[in-house]
């Protein structure tokens, strides 16, 4: 009874804020972040810690976890300085609520950008006001106010930093997506999947047996993966809330799934012909058709976000390399030249690059190339252990990527021009295959 | 006094005789009993030599069949055992079979032949470095170069399996090539 009541509250207070504030004059998009090269040069922002309504010791600790969660989430993506508070000038308990804020105190300290909040807790549900400033013009950007039980803060944080972000950028950003990856914590290779900041992992696959590659299905309802369940690599396809779903299990080898995106169609690698092939499914696992034909390894198949293409690994110059099929012509052409050792090829879903491990030298690194043109090649890791499987995040500002660069092998994130490289989590045993989920998952 | 000394006279004569007469009843006895125990004895004696002889000989047949037995069944067990510990090996990101890869195929060509009723299943095995994918289709690839070069020399289809383990089974966890020239294998289980 109590949790229907919960619900409804978190429904009417996550899904449609209670109301908004957001003046005319702020709906015009800002040009505050370049996506095209937004690392360059990271906008500081003040988050002052957030005013709490009654004063009450549980509010007051509540209202710095919040003010703190939104400044580490906003500082995650890579495109914010976030200001001390120590170097603050204004008196945070009378300056920074409501209408009368002396934004001359935030420009002195060079903050661009200004988020406030006040929160109120009565009966163990908050009540949330916040709101984003550009300092220099004076203006609200986006204010919104959340309501929900304290358990949801985490969700009201995200949902406000999603705001922001896209009234910045004009993306909705990460903040609901989650990331998928491989563990060996429990004794075998299992599925866990955490949210996009690597807080609250859970196990999702309890094999007792080897268990990889998760990869989302677009509307991320769906997870397919590898499971060596009995005894041999077979393609499991399961729905993630009801788990229902469907097993391919042919002869041979059974891998490397790719869902095609906006379809209940998925690509993966099938060897029951005697050499592994990239075949179409439909979402119950029955065959299409063949993609590739062609003598030697076919593997890794990742789509382009309009799913016209498809990149994938190859064997066929002799090592392998990432070549893209256009999949109307079927015509393929060779995309990676550099190196002898390039694969685990992800597109971005902006379209324009390809991210992939290549090995050279007896190291492996994270490269990007643009999709188009002359194919310009970027290094993004090095000198830091192997670095392998990397997975944009929904926006395509960000790539997670496993590593070694601390011993065992970890997931880490990096913004998509190489920068903040930053561990994700660390679990025991050691985490492989990051796969980041689509950006809104309803769950 | 007289009678006495008749008595004395008596007995003189009584008990030499006496002794005489057992004396040589004794001896002509003993005589007698000596020459049966001797024959006995020596049948016996042979009797019982001929027996250990033939215990002997048949125990020497036994333990030479056991040891031919045991000596076939230790080269079956040795060829068994040989069949599952002898792998072969690939260079790094290769799947075609090395000369030495295609000889160990040829004695386990030569098991399979000799133990029709038995089926194995072929593992391939990669070394650590590269990707999990791409390695998991090159055991594949390796298992399968091992599987149809069995078929080319006569073995039943049927008979073989393959399972690709990828990176997943190091024979060696360690991190050197050393390990790693030991981890890309084709490995090789009797089912």
């Amino acid at each position: 009874m109590l949790n229907k009541r919960v619900i409804k509250i978190i429904f009417i207070c996550l899904i449609a804020p209670v109301f908004l504030i957001e003046s005319a004059h702020c709906r015009t998009e800002y040009d505050y972040i370049d996506i095209n090269n937004p690392f360059i040069r990271k906008i500081p922002i003040a988050v002052p810690l957030f005013k709490s309504m009654s004063g009450s010791e549980k509010e007051k600790v509540l209202s710095k976890e919040a003010s703190n969660l939104l400044s580490r989430s906003l500082e995650f993506t890579g495109y914010f300085k976030i200001i001390d508070r120590d170097a603050y000038l204004a008196d945070p308990k009378t300056d920074t609520i409501g209408s009368n804020i002396n934004f001359k105190n935030w420009t002195g300290i060079g903050a661009e950008l200004l988020i406030t909040g006040s929160l109120f807790l009565k009966d163990n549900v908050i009540e949330m006001e916040l709101r984003l400033y550009d300092t220099f013009k004076g203006l609200l950007i986006v204010g919104k106010r959340y309501k929900g039980v304290v358990n949801n803060q985490r969700k009201m944080i995200h949902r406000f930093c999603g705001e922001i972000i896209y009234k910045l950028t004009g993306n909705r950003g990460i903040f609901d997506s989650k990331i998928a990856f491989v563990s060996s914590g429990s004794g075998n290779k299992n599925i866990y999947l955490c949210e996009f900041d690597g807080h609250n992992s859970e196990q999702l696959t309890y094999n007792k047996s080897i268990t990889l590659s998760p990869a989302w299905s677009s509307d991320a309802k769906w997870i397919a993966y590898t499971s060596y369940s009995k005894g041999k690599p077979d393609l499991y396809i399961k729905n993630l809330k009801d788990k229902h779903g469907a097993v391919v299990a042919k002869k041979g080898i059974n891998i490397s799934p790719a869902w095609v995106p906006g379809k209940f169609q998925l690509a993966a690698t099938l060897s029951f012909s005697g050499d592994p092939e990239i075949y179409l499914l439909t979402g119950k696992g029955e065959i299409v058709k063949n993609l590739t034909n062609n003598w030697g390894i076919d593997v890794s198949p990742t789509f382009s976000p309009d799913g016209k293409k498809m990149a994938f690994v190859s064997s066929r110059s002799g090592f392998p390399q990432i070549y893209i099929m256009d999949l109307d012509s079927g015509q393929v052409k060779r995309l990676t030249f550099q190196g002898k050792y390039n694969t685990s090829p992800s597109w971005s879903p902006r379209g324009d690059k390809i991210a992939y491990s290549g090995m050279q030298n007896g190291e492996i690194n994270i490269y990007t190339i643009d999709v188009k043109g002359e194919g310009l090649t970027v290094q993004l890791t090095q000198n830091s252990g192997n670095n392998e499987s990397p997975t944009w995040s929904p926006d395509g500002s960000l790539i997670a990527f496993s590593s070694t660069r601390e011993g065992p092998s970890r997931i880490y994130v990096m913004t998509a021009y190489g920068t903040d490289q930053r561990r994700l989590l660390a679990l025991p045993g050691e985490q492989t295959n990051p796969e980041w989920s689509p950006g809104v998952i309803d769950n | 006094m007289k009678k006495k000394l008749w008595i004395c006279v008596a007995l003189l004569l009584v008990i030499p005789g006496l002794l005489m007469v057992t004396s040589c009843a004794k001896k002509t006895v003993k005589a007698d009993t000596t020459q049966e125990d001797e024959a006995a004895k020596l049948a016996a004696e042979k009797a019982r030599q001929e027996e250990i002889d033939r215990q002997r000989d048949r125990q020497r047949a036994i333990d030479e069949e056991n040891l031919q037995k045991e000596a076939a069944r230790r080269k079956i067990i040795a060829a068994r055992n040989l069949f599952m510990s002898e792998n072969i090996y690939f260079d790094f990101d290769k799947y075609n079979l090395k000369p030495e890869a295609q000889e160990v195929l040829k004695t386990k060509a030569e098991w399979l032949r000799n133990n029709s009723g038995e089926s194995i299943i072929i593992e391939g095995h990669c070394d650590e470095r590269g990707t999990n994918e791409y390695n998991l289709a090159l055991g594949d690839r390796r298992a399968q170069s091992a599987n149809n070069f069995l078929i080319d020399l006569g073995i039943a289809e049927s008979r073989l399996t393959t399972i690709s383990y990828g990176e997943e089974q190091p024979a060696d966890p360690r991190h050197n090539e050393d390990a790693w020239s030991k981890n890309r294998r084709a490995h090789f289980v009797i089912e």
